[in-house]
């Protein structure tokens, strides 16, 4: 009897012993930066507050989002830290941030904040859309170099071009929210009907279009510039275009999440996320971060790009941001039907 | 008659293993159904969201793209895994051994690592691409090559095992009347075998249906009810949908279960105490094409797994081909880094040991107890229900039941311990039949005679039941673990940033683009499990020297 006593105390005691570990301060962090700066963001912030331990979860920006407004009334996250100025619109006027003035607020870009005082959010850096192009591919399939977003919809590109599902990716988000705004309301639903002729299909993140025209997977992806960057350094065949129209942006944004638990943590990172030593790490990636002064230029960006960044009105992208994503889920998601 | 403390016991132990499935199986399914006629604000709505499903044009065609892939895989794996399993059982044929192993490594490996594989062998970059003439990888004819891979070893298994119970005094009987060798297959090893071809028909179809990595990673724009279930509930967190979709995909495996059920039962029958085992005559001509057949089979699986470890291996595919290990980096990729290596790896050793606990103690009691006829038969129900569900499913239910705030277990979310007790109810079934026939083999007379020496049950248990049954302890915890590690559909919903899994990874990097990585997790993942299998293997060898002595006659 006794070993059976014993096997179901070993029992319990492993199953739970999993849920109570605790150490030092805990933040959960949602995010969307690119996977693979993770660690890097987390370990610079450690050098100044190794007594805070991060936790990330990731996903791409639609996701994260959803998550988030799913999670309003049992929120799992502490703080928000490099998710879509849009998406931070969007939850701030669902009442989800505690208004918070981190210190060297001064400091900021007033675009890269929130007007409100004290601000519900403060901006990080700012991601620029821009079309990836294997140039081997484009050659073996005879494709001329596109220079604007017109020219994706010469029909010589049909079946060749990818473009992130702008429901799951923020790229893709900006990139739709961008052309309402360059064509016009109207323009816009035009030109992405044209576009969706020749798209040979949409991906779950923003970087996926990117990396699959690296790998020759498709010729053409629609992305954005620091993900081109990344990818030639890593040898692809590349070159990154920028539309002659110019090119949506987004910026990414910190914000602490009403209801958590470790405000006092919370707050020191997110004063540190506005610090210079932040401002010079999102550099890295990064052409046009939060701090003016700050940015040196990005090795493999292409030039004119700052330049072409549309005048972005953000306050339209996040009011309208629900109804754009339905309508373009109503005309563009059937791709899920074969093609007769 | 009064109760001894024997049948107080028994009582005991069944009520909490029956309690257990019931927690991790029934009221989450009851959570579920309950959430299908919900809306956000978790008001009861009848039907309206059935409605609104079957008012989406595009959703509802996943049930027609779901029910071809799964028919058109049922019938090539069949054809294929009933052609090498006769191979297996009725020839002479050298390296049976071998091609046995080779055919169960697709077990090993998470099931969206073939699609991953397709991707390098008929992609645009592929190096077979032109064996397509055209045709595109992405789609159905994607999904049905890698779920053909996938379900074969499931297939083949239970394909041989109803071929090798053919009564070898039919074959007599039929070599006697000078039937030909073709008309004895039709009319003496078909029938035998009837029941396994269909019971493996109809569980191909299921894994197929409700299998949600494969068409994720190389569907494309071909949707099927798995990934519409994954993306109504990850891609747009609208649980009310995922759950109406869950119900809609449970209804086909429900039916499958069912007739499988059924046939299961039939199957019995036919072996009888006075069936004689039937030894495969030789025939040189015969035994060549089979080899040749096996051959060609093994090295189709072998160039799927081949290419993936190729693939994980190249710095950058296809620009540049030099070899290195820049792909196994986890920590600068989606999907957790290394640590979702160790974490599957403690996840899969939890479940193998305490889910072997409780699914040989749960088949123990419905076999060897000696009261509780009712009990015990509502305990048996319970084990078989398991498998009637997909494991999607059963984690989108978890999240609904476990994560209800007035849920007392409620701590468990995201921890550990819920991938743990998910992963044990998503494979309970199996694990569960493998134990009853294991136990049905030992007599029942120890159980008797130490009831009259009126010695406790567990006494026996421990001294006797579970020294013979060693065998069979060590295959299931096996299967646990090979499945936890490699299962995706089940944990997808519920891994938290400090419970991501490797196979979840796979996954994560391939949507990310990162398909290298992704091939890289994979090999991992295979690489544990056949080392797993590998060490096992050695150790079974000596165990059973050791405690199996009893079984070789000493005269």
């Amino acid at each position: 009897m006794a070993k059976i006593k014993n096997l179901f105390l070993i029992f319990t005691v492993f199953i739970f012993s999993s849920a109570s570990l605790m150490a030092k301060t805990e933040l959960t962090v949602y995010t969307a930066v690119e996977a693979e700066d993770l660690k890097k963001y987390a370990a610079t912030f450690n050098e100044d507050h190794p007594d805070i331990e991060i936790n990330w979860v990731r996903d791409s920006t639609g996701i994260i989002t959803a998550k988030l407004l799913a999670e309003k009334d049992n929120p799992q996250a502490d703080i928000i830290w490099g998710l879509a100025g849009t998406s931070a619109m969007l939850m701030k006027s669902e009442g989800m941030f505690e208004p918070y003035a981190p210190k060297g607020l001064d400091q900021l870009d007033p675009k890269f904040r929130d007007s409100a005082n004290p601000p519900s959010w403060t901006g990080m850096d700012a991601w620029v859309a821009a079309v990836c192009v294997n140039t081997i591919e484009a050659e073996k399939y005879g494709l001329p170099m596109p220079g604007s977003w017109e020219d994706l919809t010469n029909s010589v590109y049909e079946g060749h071009v990818a473009m992130p599902n702008p429901n799951s990716s923020g790229t893709g988000f900006l990139d739709v929210s961008s052309w309402l705004q360059i064509f016009g309301e109207d323009g816009g639903w035009d030109y992405m009907d044209r576009l969706h002729k020749n798209i040979s299909h949409y991906t779950h993140s923003g970087s996926k279009p990117c990396k699959q025209a690296a790998s020759g997977e498709v010729p053409i992806g629609v992305s954005f510039a620091f993900r081109g960057a990344r990818s030639k350094e890593a040898g692809a065949p590349i070159e990154i275009i920028v539309p002659a129209e110019g090119v949506g942006w987004e910026m990414e944004a910190t914000a602490i999440i009403k209801g958590t638990s470790n405000l006092e943590a919370a707050k020191t990172l997110a004063d540190w996320s506005i610090s210079r030593k932040a401002m010079e790490m999102y550099n890295d990636a990064y052409a046009v971060v939060g701090m003016p002064g700050v940015a040196k230029p990005v090795k493999h960006f292409p030039e004119g790009l700052l330049e072409a960044m549309i005048k972005n009105d953000f306050e339209y992208a996040a009011k309208n941001r629900k109804d754009i994503l339905a309508e373009w889920q109503r005309r563009y998601d059937s791709k899920s039907e074969p093609k007769s | 008659m009064k109760k001894s403390r024997d049948d107080y016991l028994t009582l005991f132990f069944i009520s909490i293993i029956g309690f257990y499935i019931l927690i991790s199986l029934a009221f989450p399914m009851y959570a579920i159904l309950s959430k299908s006629f919900e809306n956000k604000d978790g008001e009861f709505i009848g039907l309206e969201n059935y409605q609104s499903y079957f008012e989406n044009s595009s959703l509802v065609y996943s049930i027609y793209n779901s029910l071809f892939v799964s028919i058109v895989t049922m019938v090539i794996t069949i054809s294929l895994a009933f052609v090498f399993a006769y191979a297996l059982t009725k020839s002479r044929m050298a390296g049976k051994g071998v091609f046995r192993s080779i055919a169960m490594i697709p077990i090993l490996v998470p099931s969206l690592l073939s699609g991953i594989s397709l991707i390098y062998l008929f992609g645009k970059q592929g190096i077979f691409r032109e064996l397509l003439m055209g045709y595109e990888i992405y789609g159905p004819i994607g999904i049905i090559i890698a779920e053909v891979f996938y379900t074969f070893p499931h297939a083949l298994l239970i394909i041989v095992t109803a071929l090798s119970i053919g009564d070898a005094r039919l074959y007599e009987a039929a070599k006697v009347l000078r039937s030909k060798s073709i008309r004895t297959f039709f009319t003496v090893t078909l029938p035998s075998a009837k029941y396994g071809v269909i019971s493996a028909a109809f569980v191909v179809f299921t894994l197929v249906i409700t299998d949600f990595g494969i068409p994720k990673v190389i569907g494309g724009n071909y949707n099927v009810l798995a990934v519409d279930v994954y993306k109504q509930v990850i891609g747009q967190q609208n649980f009310e949908m995922g759950a109406v979709v869950s119900m809609v995909l449970v209804f086909p495996a429900l039916i499958a279960f069912a007739v499988d059920r059924i046939v299961q039962r039939k199957q019995v029958a036919i072996l009888t105490s006075r069936s004689v085992v039937h030894e495969p005559n030789e025939s040189k001509t015969f035994d060549r094409i089979m080899f040749g057949y096996c051959s060609l089979i093994s090295a189709l699986i072998l160039t799927i797994l081949g290419m993936c470890l190729y693939a994980s291996l190249v710095t950058f595919w296809p620009y540049n081909l030099t070899l290195s290990l820049k792909n196994y980096q986890f920590d600068l990729m989606d999907g957790g880094g290394w640590d979702s290596y160790y974490n599957s790896i403690r996840m899969a050793s939890y479940t193998a040991v305490f889910g072997t606990i409780a699914v040989f103690a749960g088949a123990y009691f419905v076999e060897k107890a000696r009261s509780l006829k009712t009990g015990r038969s509502i305990l048996h129900l319970l084990s078989m229900m398991p498998m009637a569900i997909p494991g999607l499913v059963l984690g989108l239910a978890y999240i609904f039941f476990f994560n209800h705030p007035d849920n007392p277990l409620n701590f468990l979310y995201g921890t550990m311990a819920i991938l743990v007790i998910c992963t044990i109810t998503h494979f309970y079934t199996v694990s569960h039949l493998t134990a009853l026939t294991s136990l049905k083999q030992i007599d029942n007379e120890f159980e008797h005679v130490s009831s009259s020496l009126k010695q406790p049950f567990y006494k026996t248990f421990f001294r006797v039941t579970v020294p013979i049954s060693l065998p069979a302890i060590f295959e299931i915890g096996i299967y646990f673990f090979v499945n936890a590690m490699t299962t995706v559909s089940a944990v997808v919903f519920l891994y938290s940033s400090k419970t991501t899994l490797a196979s979840v990874a796979v996954l994560n990097m391939d949507d990310a683009g990162d398909i290298a990585p992704a091939a890289a997790m994979g090999m991992m993942i295979f690489y544990t499990n056949a080392a797993v299998r590998i060490v096992y293997v050695l150790i079974t060898k000596k165990i059973l020297v050791r405690f199996q002595n009893w079984r070789v006659k000493t005269t």
